[in-house]
């Protein structure tokens, strides 16, 4: 069984990593993290603040959007092209397939992230000339990027499982936009009385809660993370993460394929 | 113990914008294949040939019906460690070498690490791409993926291997290439259940056939027995060409070069039209039965489908 999930992780990180879209994608957003210091001098003393919350948000949002974009063809491009046929007929269960294609993912994203992180990094000395403690709290918010992408990703093959690879990414990326204003949705239901206010509860606490995640401002302005939110968070995207895979092989396990 | 055992595979798809009509793929089918036989499984595009193969490797599922594999249920995951698929007009992750493709195949299928790497060779020699080494898949011809095709299909050695259209799409140097290594896997006494509609190719190699049509069975035998129960006719030639006024009404069919005439008569004849032309001294050259083709037999089963092969 682990090789089995071994060997589907790693042929999905590989497939990613020799797909030519994702370097432009990266090469962007170290464009970005490299430029960050040019938008800071616009203002004196703020340099910093600039490139931390231009570099981090970068990171976040493109591995959002990397995680869409491969994410939404991981199952759906294995059976259109019937790549899928040749594993299937193997003794490889679904459910194997789908959490392989899941790690397989998420490696790719992290991998990816640190790459970016190092380059964040290297702009960081480059402006401000030395690294000090405060900015190794900067790390708590990129673990929080990786957390989000567990939850993203396992909601992009979850839509994947049974969707065609365009309308999973606009339900994958609506998900994430209304998950990224979670805490308002709360606040509002916790405002409106009667059914409106009932329903608005459900869906803000259904939708993944992004805004949780995003401490990139706290971090920005040198604020300390609690552990308590460390570890709630963990929790949070590990639970949430598992669930929403649990229903994506749920729905592969019964499917017909044609 | 048959190597493969249907009992009664139904399938139907829902059609329709709201799904609540049902398309039969497959009318109960029931079929059995013994161990170290080559089946062909004939029909023409449409008939079911892939939806059987598919419910087979559990890729969907039977509406009715069960199977048995090597003796255990088709959905057994130890069963499908001893069997091969190679998929029609296959398309292979094409950001892979072959090299890596099989190791991968290898991987899921339960092939230790230790000599899988001088097996992928030895694999890559026997279908004749041992020096291709790194060159992405996205690079290969048809027949070479076709052959990688049946490298992954038997990457792990398995005893009972599908293919789903082997030739389909090859030119004639590659549907030979591939009609070898089938050739080769049969020696080697693998039971191989092959589905094609290039008859030619199941009458070179298959043991035995089954005709599928419109989701129903419509034939299953041995190839030779159905080629000569497909027709009944006799070819005999003689010197003579004068006798053949006397043998009207038993020769339907005749050509006469010179002095020879050859003709073609019902088998149920040939002891009277030998027997007139003796009478009329002509003399005899050759007396052949003349066997029916496969196609004869494929095309009585399948009478009246002028709209499938469309």
């Amino acid at each position: 069984m682990t090789s089995r999930l071994a060997a589907i992780t790693l042929n999905t990180f590989r497939e990613a990593i020799r797909d030519r879209v994702l370097y432009n994608l990266i090469l962007f957003v170290l464009l970005l993290v490299a430029s960050a210091p040019l938008f800071g001098a616009i203002s004196i003393d703020i340099e910093r603040l600039v490139l931390v919350n231009l570099s981090l948000t970068s990171i976040s949002l493109f591995g959002v959007i990397i995680a869409i974009f491969i994410g939404t063809g991981l199952v759906s491009k294995e059976i259109e092209k019937k790549t899928l046929y040749t594993i299937l007929s193997r003794p490889v269960r679904r459910w194997e397939f789908i959490l392989g294609k899941y790690f397989g993912l998420l490696l790719t994203l992290v991998v990816n992230t640190g790459l970016m992180t190092l380059g964040f990094y290297a702009a960081l000395l480059i402006t401000t000339h030395k690294l000090t403690p405060a900015d190794a709290r900067l790390l708590v918010a990129v673990y929080f990027i990786i957390l989000q992408f567990l939850i993203v990703t396992a909601i992009t093959l979850l839509f994947s499982s049974f969707s065609t690879p365009i309308f999973s990414a606009v339900f994958s990326f609506a998900l994430f936009v209304i998950g990224t204003f979670a805490e308002d949705l709360r606040s509002f239901a916790a405002m409106t009385p009667g059914p409106a206010g009932w329903l608005a509860t459900v869906a803000g606490y259904a939708v993944p809660n992004f805004a949780s995640l995003n401490v990139i401002s706290q971090v920005a302005h040198d604020q300390p993370v609690s552990g308590s939110l460390i570890a709630f968070n963990t929790l949070y995207a590990l639970l949430y993460s598992a669930a929403v895979t649990a229903g994506a092989v749920l729905i592969f396990e019964r499917r017909n394929l044609k | 113990m048959h190597a493969i055992e249907i009992q009664g595979f139904s399938k139907n798809y829902a059609v329709g914008f709201w799904k609540k009509q049902l398309q039969p793929a497959l009318r109960s089918l029931n079929l059995t294949v013994e161990a170290g036989e080559t089946f062909g499984f004939l029909g023409p595009n449409g008939a079911g040939k892939t939806t059987t193969l598919k419910l087979l490797l559990g890729i969907t599922f039977p509406t009715a019906g069960s199977a048995k594999i090597l003796g255990k249920d088709f959905r057994d995951p130890e069963v499908k460690s001893r069997i091969g698929f190679l998929p029609e007009q296959p398309y292979f992750y094409d950001y892979l070498s072959a090299p890596e493709l099989l190791d991968y195949y290898a991987q899921l299928s339960g092939v230790p690490a230790a000599g899988r790497a001088q097996r992928i060779q030895e694999l890559l020699q026997r279908v004749g791409l041992g020096d291709v080494r790194n060159k992405h898949l996205r690079k290969f011809s048809k027949g070479m993926l076709q052959r990688v095709g049946i490298a992954q299909a038997i990457v792990h050695d398995p005893e009972v291997i599908f293919l789903d259209e082997p030739m389909s799409g090859l030119d004639p140097l590659g549907r030979h290439e591939v009609r070898e290594l089938i050739q080769g896997l049969k020696d080697a006494g693998r039971t191989i259940f092959f589905s094609t509609h290039i008859l030619s190719d199941a009458e070179a190699l298959c043991d035995r056939v089954a005709v599928i049509h419109k989701g129903e069975l419509r034939g299953v035998g041995v190839v030779n027995d159905l080629r000569s129960s497909s027709a009944d006719k006799v070819e005999v030639i003689w010197q003579g060409a004068k006798a053949l006024p006397a043998l009207a009404g038993h020769v339907p069919e005749s050509h006469v070069t010179g002095d020879t005439v050859r003709a073609t008569i019902s088998a149920e004849d040939l002891d009277l039209v030998l027997e007139k032309l003796r009478q009329e001294r002509a003399r005899l050259t050759s007396v052949t039965p003349l066997r029916g083709t496969l196609e004869e037999y494929f095309l009585a089963k399948t009478s009246g489908t002028g709209e499938e092969r469309a």
